[in-house]
């Protein structure tokens, strides 16, 4: 076990990110375009990095496995994004948020990082504006927000219930005009399938054109990862169909350590499970609980319908537990409270799997119009999933993977344990420590991509001034592409009986119930026993059609959940070492008198970076460990 | 409910297509169009043969990934509705669903159900932004925007990209996609420096890959996000004023 370096400069905090600016080394912009840097996946973070790096006029590369840079995930995230501005005049300010991120990840985020993040939180909202994006407004033609859980300031900013879609499209666009100016080179339909190393260092790709089935390498001074979260691990979650962990898995078993990988989050406004045949689960955005209250029963198997249940016999247990923050407590202890009252037999909904969350109060005091306004287009997706009318009868939710602040270890360069690879956005692990605030991912994102590794990644680079990238017939690439060939045939060859999904299911089933809101050490142990040996069936009976020179989805698939079946093995892992319970990750052995979560800061204040050793073999436990100088270490309370 | 598809297989952009009959038996109506066709792909798998390629991503009717032509609507029959927003409770047991790719020589078959809609990038890199690099712009409250402006702005940019416009249309014309991006852009304060070399750049790059407009209509019908026509109008109006405006004089009033 080792200390992984985090380069955390040194000085006062408010300091530290200028005079690191001042201290890295710069390329001059005349030596800009001597350096070549691949930029893996184009959300918020990707995308944002990719058009300023060309714009600073390096080159760039970029691939996507979508058809367009403008599926990438971040298009769906709804609610808002984070900034210090102070534009409500309610006491808002770059520390408030520092310390409003620092509290509510449980104390287990790096300060330095946090504290720069929170820093550039408001020049993204000036960028965003000047590019365009149709924030929502004031009559005064001024810039309007909204509030989130675990901030009692109003600092969210939001395009509607589209706020994810809108930065990404600004960001999208001036990925486009940088194609169009030849500072980028776009690759669509294409998926990274290995991170390639030589003499301990990143040197380029190698990707599978998802049309053709052809692998080829590609060369770099620098490699971006911006892949995102692996929520996918659970099957079922808020992720996109194709969202996965096989960039950042690849990059792992290369040297990259990744980071918590038991600190997921399980979002609490999502629209319940209804049926095994289901794909995926959606999110109802946090902002609802701006003007939304939760309530169940106060009685376990109360079978009346909602609008029948009169006031006295509803339990807003949010409120309850939590006076001062209500229904907009953090994500974990809103999942944790729903699930305690799941527990209680007070669940509603067909499958007794839900709680209610209920819109009347908000319609009667500010009226349809206005929710409307606020929240249409969820009202609407709400409806076209379960054929229920939230203007009517209240929404039905219950808690959902939604996001993983575990990921690739970086430092505070965002560089990994790996020279020359860089992980930025929700594939590193740096900002949300054991819990991520709502509206805080996109911040985080387009902090990654626009602010802060256009400055860092100089610093690496001016090290390689005239020296060409490795060529591509060099034996590293070689034999990295022979690898990821080899990987393919067999997942082709096994020609077994059961399909990629019903693996999938399988494990997701495995993460969820073991690996989820709640974890036990007997729960874990039974997991890393069960998932070997379900990878092992896998690779023995696995069936995957077609070949591999044409479009292939369930190969592309099940090259994906081959990789879930390692991580997921990790994330039990971890679990089952960190003994405490903090955010997202909540042990049942840590938990106080009332059933919250129990931090162990003697024992527990660290990240755990994890090495792999190879295929079969125990993975390296490095421990780097947190200090917390500016927000005090305590018990979280949000009551 | 049992159901019976006729789908349309294609194995590349060169090779010939045609429809293929797949029975779709024990569909729960709860489930959404995708996830029926998630069920007749891992029944076709267990059976040995190639399952249905078709694109997806976030079912949640954002991405604009999905989109098929359902019985000759494009993403089905519900007004306002992505394919994967579509749920079989709109169907009744028995029926015969007929399943098509977009089809417009601008956005060919890439393989059965999916097809390259690459186009679309291309007019979005013709001018679909505002030319601002990272870092050095005003404080976002600098640039005051009437809320009825920032509000019509983002009806259009609600626009998925997803080119159900382009598929129902009978000229297989852009239009709808191309006014959505130019009225996001230009009714915003931001927007208006380039307003008009922006609209002839995208204008022109849409005229290379779709037909003409001649005032149909399908487009709005079959938009997911409903995206008004109007839009159109607005986008064809800025074009001929751009075609005689002096840009030299564009900030005098």
């Amino acid at each position: 076990m080792t200390t992984p370096d985090a380069k955390v400069p040194a000085g006062p905090i408010e300091e530290k990110w200028t005079a690191h600016r001042f201290d890295s080394k710069l390329v001059n912009p005349a030596n800009k375009r001597k350096y070549e840097i691949i930029v893996i996946g184009t959300g918020l973070a990707g995308a944002s990095a990719a058009a300023s790096l060309g714009e600073l006029g390096y080159n760039v590369t970029v691939f996507t496995y979508h058809d367009s840079p403008r599926r990438a995930h971040s298009i769906a995230a709804q609610g808002g994004i984070n900034a210090a501005k102070n534009y409500a005049n309610d006491g808002d300010s770059v520390f408030r948020l520092f310390y409003d991120t620092v509290k509510g990840g449980d104390y287990r985020s790096r300060e330095a990082n946090v504290y720069r993040l929170a820093e550039v939180a408001n020049e993204i909202i000036d960028q965003c504006a000047a590019q365009g994006v149709p924030f929502a407004r004031e009559y005064g033609g001024l810039l309007d927000n909204r509030s989130f859980g675990g901030a009692q300031v109003s600092r969210t900013f939001y395009a509607r219930g589209q706020t994810g879609q809108q930065l990404l499209l600004g960001a999208y666009q001036a990925l486009a005009r940088q194609v169009a100016l030849g500072s980028v080179k776009l690759y669509n339909r294409t998926e990274m399938l290995d991170v390639v190393t030589h003499d301990g260092r990143a040197v380029g790709v190698v990707v599978r054109d998802l049309v053709t089935g052809e692998i080829s390498s590609h060369s770099a001074h620098a490699v971006v990862l911006a892949t995102g979260g692996y929520s996918n691990v659970f099957y079922l979650s808020t992720n996109a169909m194709a969202s996965n962990v096989t960039a950042a898995w690849r990059a792992h078993r290369k040297g990259a350590f990744f980071a918590n990988p038991c600190f997921t989050q399980i979002h609490p406004t999502c629209i319940p499970v209804h049926g095994d045949f289901q794909s995926k689960l959606t999110l109802m955005s946090e902002s609802l609980r701006n003007d939304g209250r939760i309530w169940v029963p106060k009685v376990a198997d109360d079978t009346r319908a909602p609008n029948d249940i009169p006031e006295e016999d509803r339990d807003y247990y949010l409120e309850r537990i939590y006076p001062s923050f209500g229904n907009l407590a953090p994500r974990d202890i809103a999942s944790r409270a729903a699930m305690r009252m799941i527990e209680e037999n007070r669940g509603v909904g067909p499958l007794k799997n839900g709680v209610y969350l209920d819109f009347a109060d908000a319609i009667n005091r500010l009226g349809k119009d206005v929710i409307e306004a606020r929240y249409g287009n969820l009202f609407e997706m709400y409806e076209r999933i379960t054929d229920e009318d939230p203007y009517e009868v209240p929404m039905r939710i219950y808690p959902a993977p939604h996001y993983t602040m575990g990921g690739l270890w970086v430092d505070y360069n965002l560089m990994t344990s790996v020279p020359g690879l860089y992980a930025i956005g929700e594939a590193n692990f740096s900002d949300h420590g054991a819990n991520r605030l709502g509206a805080s991912a996109l911040m985080q994102g387009l902090a990654d991509g626009y602010f802060v590794l256009p400055y860092t990644i100089a610093d690496y680079l001016t090290d390689w001034l005239n020296v060409a990238p490795l060529a591509t017939d060099h034996e590293a690439f070689q034999q990295s592409e022979a690898e990821v060939v080899s990987r393919l045939e067999k997942l082709l060859s096994v020609n077994g009986t059961r399909t990629v999904d019903s693996f999938h299911k399988e494990l997701g089933h495995i993460m969820i119930d073991k690996c989820g809101l709640a974890r036990s050490k007997e729960g874990l142990e039974e997991a890393l026993d069960r998932i070997p040996k379900l990878r092992k069936e896998f690779w023995a009976n696995v069936r995957v059609p077609g070949t591999y020179d044409t479009y292939n989805t369930e190969l592309a698939k099940a090259a994906r959940v081959a990789d879930y079946f390692e991580l997921g093995e990790l994330m039990c892992r971890d679990a089952l070492e960190r003994e405490e319970s903090c955010g997202g990750h909540f042990r049942v052995e840590h938990q106080t008198d009332e059933g919250e979560a129990r931090r162990d800061d003697e024992d527990q204040a660290h990240v755990s970076a994890w090495e792999w050793n190879g295929s079969g073999k125990t993975h390296t436990h490095h421990k780097e460990p947190l200090t917390f100088e500016y927000v005090a270490l305590a018990q979280r309370s949000y009551k | 409910m049992d159901l019976t598809l006729k789908v349309w297989r294609q194995d590349g952009p060169d090779k010939p297509g045609e429809f293929k009959e797949y029975a779709a038996k024990g569909i729960n109506e709860e489930a959404s169009f995708l996830e029926m066709l998630d069920m007749v792909n891992e029944q076709l798998v267990k059976a040995g043969e190639i399952p249905i390629e078709f694109d997806h991503d976030c079912r949640e009717g954002i991405c604009g990934s999905c989109g098929v032509m359902i019985n000759g609507h494009p993403h089905g029959n519900q007004k306002g509705t992505a394919t994967c927003q579509l749920h079989m409770r709109k169907f009744n047991d028995g029926d015969r669903i007929v399943i098509e790719p977009w089809r417009a020589t601008g956005m060919p078959v890439v393989r059965d159900l999916i097809v390259d809609r690459s186009a679309l990038d291309r007019i979005i890199e013709a001018g679909g932004y505002i030319s601002v690099d990272t870092g050095g712009t005003p404080d976002a409250n600098l640039i005051p925007v009437p809320k009825e402006a920032a509000d019509a702005a983002m009806d259009a940019a609600a626009c998925i990209g997803c080119a159900a416009c382009i598929a129902t249309c009978p000229n297989s014309a852009g239009q709808l996609f191309t006014a959505a991006k130019l009225a996001h852009l230009n009714l915003l304060p931001q927007g208006q420096p380039e307003r008009y070399d922006r609209t002839i750049a995208m204008v022109e790059k849409m005229e290379e890959f779709f037909g003409s407009c001649t005032n149909h209509g399908e487009c709005e019908q079959a938009c997911p996000k409903s995206i008004s026509i109007s839009n159109i109008a607005y986008m064809n109006r800025d074009y001929v004023v751009a075609k005689f405006k002096d840009r030299r004089k564009v900030g005098q009033t």
